[in-house]
């Protein structure tokens, strides 16, 4: 039986919900350093779609598998992924988490099970399929979730995936974050369908479209997919249907040409956290406790990336081959 | 020695490596009870079942991203891509990601897996089905790429290719299939990274990869008739790339002739050239030459087809003109 969201504890919601703040607090941090300058090259914040990181990677066990995507902030940190070399990642230092050769769009944590975010739209998709596959053959139990948008699944890569999960009974479950647009072109208009999640038909394996901006419909959908998952049942497609507060990256404002701010507004009223707040009716001690402990863990991380050694030269030509 | 078949001898490598570790596996199009396109995993799926002889859907980008998956698990798999031309499709994959996961993750990934793929022309195969590509795979930091010519080569290259911790391309040739040679019945590998004098000679050093190795020892022969004595350098693995023996080589003979199926142009040749040019300056008696695909898409029609790629009788040529400074 799948668990069911109603059996959450508020203890465990709080957790949920520290977590989506973690999340909402480092992003907000990430892109002050990149306006700033400080952060260099390409950073895609999720802010807004912290209900499906944290919806989903609360189902997992630390030796489940998560494949994220250019914009995996947010997967990371649900997955158990350090703050402190996470953010030593992203200011090129020797102790971030890929020894400063990732960055934003390739943080990796294999130790939480963390197999990266891979900046190719739906390039994450087959590995997720032999990482099934590979759990199957050696009669594991975990199951692997792998991160994706809308637009990645315009991606043959999605489709060929989808296939082999489903032919074979692969652990594997996917998970579309439907935030209504691939950079600048909207779901409406760029995908056949209304709801992705009607694909799953095409490789007779369920889908579901649950609210991608409350924590315990997402948590209960994969909750349900990883159960069928481990029995071993195949794949499983959701879809969370959400938003991104933020642009696509630099060079995005807010409310670019192709949205209105009263579409980002109305979608505002709908913020993860206060969607879980007045689910927990959470008193303003008990926020204030929450942000107080979140803010000391950013400032710890700062403080230790901040102080560790740029990463040398040398580095650069290291891991090239095992 | 007994001779067995080039493509025996990969089946052999094959199982002997899928007995000795569990976490080998075989995946790809038409491996399973077919056998294989060209018959290099007949018999693999009687004795290992389908679990690790795993026919697969024709996705090859599926494929590839699949073996990567695996093999970030810990699984050490062997894909095979039907044709070297269909790695098109899964370029993504290898070059994006198989390439660079370990890299980019800090060298956390473990990614020791094998793509085995086989290319060249020979049976009318035409543009889409002919090609040789290998020097795409050589560009790219993160591959490693072999490129056996002979039986012996093949086994025990390939056994090695599936120890490796590296993703290795292993790309076979279709005509050499079946030719016979030379394979040792007892357990063996050969390192990559290794090449081999194919055969000794004063005069000239003839760099040949996959197909050109057999034509450039034919044409050695012919060539030993006229007194011109040629050294054949087969290198095995484009990368990792054992440099010191081609300069040995051609520091010994003082002339180099590069020859390969691939077209000349960009040719992984041009990288031996230049490679030489810089280290072997002072030692060189002639330009460098090389004998290679012209630069056209291979036609059908066989006539036309052997038009294109270079044989024998081009060695030869190629040879004399630079022995005679013309």
């Amino acid at each position: 039986m799948a668990r069911n969201a109603k059996s959450l504890s508020r203890k465990r919601l709080h957790e949920m919900y520290r977590t989506m703040l973690r999340i909402r607090r480092f992003e907000e941090r990430t892109d002050e350093l990149f306006m700033a300058g400080q952060i260099k090259g390409a950073v895609h914040v999720s802010i807004g779609q912290e209900a499906c990181s944290v919806g989903v990677c609360s189902t997992l066990n630390q030796d489940d598998a998560i494949l994220t995507t250019h914009r995996g902030h947010g997967h990371s940190i649900a997955k158990g992924t350090r703050l402190p070399e996470m953010m030593a990642e992203l200011l090129g230092r020797s102790t971030g988490l890929c020894k400063a050769r990732g960055g934003s769009m390739h943080i990796a944590d294999v130790s939480m099970g963390h197999y990266g975010a891979h900046s190719i739209v739906g390039a994450n998709m087959p590995m997720a399929a032999g990482m099934g596959l590979a759990y199957q053959l050696e009669k594991k139990k975990q199951v692997a979730v792998v991160f994706f948008g809308d637009g990645a699944s315009n991606q043959g890569s999605f489709h060929e995936s989808m296939n082999m999960c489903a032919i074979w009974k692969l652990p594997v479950i996917f998970f579309c974050e439907n935030n209504q647009y691939a950079v600048s072109f909207g779901v409406e208009r760029s995908t056949a369908v209304q709801d992705i999640s009607v694909r799953a038909q095409g490789y007779d394996a369920p889908g579901v479209t649950v609210d991608g901006m409350d924590v315990t419909a997402v948590y209960e959908a994969t909750a349900e997919a990883v159960a069928r998952a481990r029995k071993g049942d195949g794949p499983s497609l959701i879809e969370a249907k959400t938003y991104r507060f933020f642009g696509h990256s630099r060079g995005d404002p807010q409310f670019g040409p192709y949205r209105t701010e009263a579409e980002v507004q109305k979608w505002r009223k709908r913020d993860p956290l206060i969607v879980a707040e007045k689910l927990l009716k959470m008193t303003k001690a008990e926020k204030e406790a929450h942000e107080a402990a979140i803010k000391k863990e950013m400032d710890d991380a700062n403080r230790f990336a901040e102080e560790s050694p740029k990463a040398s030269l040398e580095s650069a030509l290291e891991d090239v081959y095992a | 020695m007994r001779e067995i078949l080039y493509r025996d001898a990969i089946i052999e490598a094959l199982d002997e490596e899928m007995r000795r570790d569990e976490s080998v596996f075989l995946l790809g199009e038409d491996i399973a009870e077919f056998g294989g396109s060209y018959k290099t995993t007949v018999g693999l799926f009687e004795k290992y079942g389908k679990e690790r002889v795993r026919n697969t859907p024709i996705s090859e980008q599926g494929i590839v991203g699949a073996t990567l998956g695996a093999a970030l698990m810990g699984m050490r798999p062997v894909a095979e891509l039907m044709y070297i031309d269909f790695t098109g499709v899964a370029m993504d994959q290898i070059v994006n990601q198989v390439a660079k996961v370990r890299y980019m993750f800090g060298g956390k990934a473990k990614t020791a897996l094998v793509l085995r793929t086989q290319g060249g022309a020979g049976r009318s195969s035409a543009a889409q089905h002919a090609q040789s590509l290998e020097a795409w795979f050589v560009h790219v930091p993160g591959l490693k790429v072999v490129m056996p010519s002979t039986a012996h080569d093949a086994k025990g290259l390939l056994k090695s290719a599936v120890r490796d911790d590296d993703p290795v391309m292993f790309i076979e040739h279709k005509l050499l299939y079946l030719e016979k040679g030379p394979v040792p019945e007892e357990d063996y590998t050969i390192p990559l990274g290794v090449a081999e004098v194919k055969r000794e000679g004063r005069d000239i050093t003839i760099v040949a990869t996959s197909s050109m190795v057999g034509k450039s020892l034919a044409a050695a022969d012919e060539l030993e008739a006229e007194g011109i004595s040629c050294e054949v350098v087969d290198p095995r693995t484009l990368f990792p790339l054992d440099r010191e023996t081609i300069l040995n080589s051609v520091k010994k003979t003082g002339r180099c002739l590069i020859t390969h199926e691939a077209v000349q142009r960009c040719g992984w040749g041009a990288e031996i050239a230049a490679t030489l040019a810089r280290e072997a300056f002072d030692y060189l008696d002639a330009p460098i030459e090389r004998v290679c695909g012209m630069e056209t898409p291979v036609p059908f029609a066989p006539k036309l087809e052997s038009h294109v790629i270079p044989d024998k009788d081009d060695v030869i040529a190629g040879v004399r003109a630079v022995i005679s400074g013309l």
